[in-house]
């Protein structure tokens, strides 16, 4: 199989969305409501940078450049990254990050479902180890909706809140520009129109028992997986890229 | 503000198939579902089990730790209840 920019750039945004969600998370670790959900959180958060690993790796050998999954992560700016725009966002409070999850999760679940498929027989066999951990994150996170949506008043609000602010954010996981296009003809990935209402008929029905309202649509668009970004990814690389920045090729 | 503590649950896990389960902590949870799953997250991060049972920990019948003599003691000196006492005939294999 010949590798084109479209497959190159498929691959580093799956591998941007694990990366970026996963050290997002793991800014719980320390700070969850109580020691269970942190290390929850933690657990989920080393799924995310495992895929993150595996993607990026992958996502390497197809340019062909010599870049290994460190020099993707720790080397690349804002404007290089190709993750979705709901995965940088910030935690804000535990209501945010639990419908984060369930909405992100639920996703991936059904994604990599369909990459079992894949032309691309490395990013099937990465898809079948990371089935397994979507469906647990999205069980995990769907769990709690229904317990701080159908909670207490307060829990309910912030729940509320958090829906209102992130479900504009999903319109992004359905749009296509010619990179989806040629991932869907060429059989490495499906076609997002033929996910988005299968991705509603799964999350709807757990909004609904979370006696959550499901926002109506807006002309709103975000375009972080076309490489533009919001304001907070900046902020997290930052972070994130600190050590590699300051010690360049520093090892641990 | 008021502050509700969330109910405390045993954790039981099986290490393998064919072996029991085995007490190895606790979690607090708000029910059920969610303690098993904190459960998994807790005690099986690093493949200790196959299989978690959570029990509220309410639900647990407890012996009296003062009531440790009359329960306990009375066994002491009935060596003869271990099967090691007894002297097998050669006969009688794998016991």
């Amino acid at each position: 199989m010949t590798t084109t920019p479209a497959h190159i750039e498929y691959v580093t945004r799956l591998g941007d969305n694990a990366l970026i969600l996963g050290q997002r998370m793991s800014e719980w670790c320390g700070h969850a409501p109580v020691l269970e959900e942190d290390m929850a959180l933690a657990n989920m958060s080393l799924d995310l940078i495992g895929q993150a690993r595996m993607l990026l790796t992958h996502a390497g050998k197809l340019e062909g450049k010599g870049r290994d999954e460190d020099q993707l992560a720790f080397l690349r700016t804002e404007m290089h990254y190709r993750n979705l725009t709901l995965c940088e966002l910030p935690n804000v409070d535990f209501g945010r990050t639990m419908v984060r999850n369930f909405l992100f999760a639920s996703l991936q679940v059904l994604l990599w479902e369909r990459l079992l498929a894949s032309s691309d027989t490395e990013l099937a066999a990465i898809a079948a180890k990371s089935l397994k951990e979507a469906r647990y994150h999205a069980q995990h996170a769907g769990d709690w909706v229904v317990r701080l949506g159908d909670g207490t008043a307060e829990s309910h609000e912030r729940a509320q809140a958090a829906l209102d602010y992130l479900w504009p954010y999903t319109a992004e996981f359905f749009a296509a520009n010619p990179t989806d296009e040629a991932i869907a003809a060429a059989g490495i990935g499906p076609a997002w129109s033929e996910l988005e209402a299968a991705w509603e008929a799964v999350v709807v029905p757990v909004l609904n028992e979370a006696t959550l309202t499901v926002p109506a649509r807006t002309p709103f668009k975000s375009y972080g997986k076309f490489g533009r970004h919001s304001e907070h990814l900046g902020h997290l690389l930052s972070e994130m890229q600190y050590l590699q920045r300051t010690y360049p090729g520093a090892q641990w | 503000m008021e502050r509700k503590e969330w109910p405390l649950w045993e954790v039981f896990v099986r290490s393998r198939n064919g072996l029991d389960h085995k007490h190895c902590g606790s979690v607090h949870a708000p029910d059920a579902k969610l303690a098993l799953q904190v459960a998994r997250d807790v005690y099986t991060r690093r493949q200790e089990g196959v299989s978690i049972w959570v029990v509220e920990a309410g639900n647990i019948v407890a012996s009296d730790p003062d009531a440790k003599p009359e329960l306990f003691d009375p066994a002491e000196d009935k060596i003869y209840r271990h099967p090691t006492f007894y002297q097998l005939p050669d006969e009688v294999n794998h016991m």
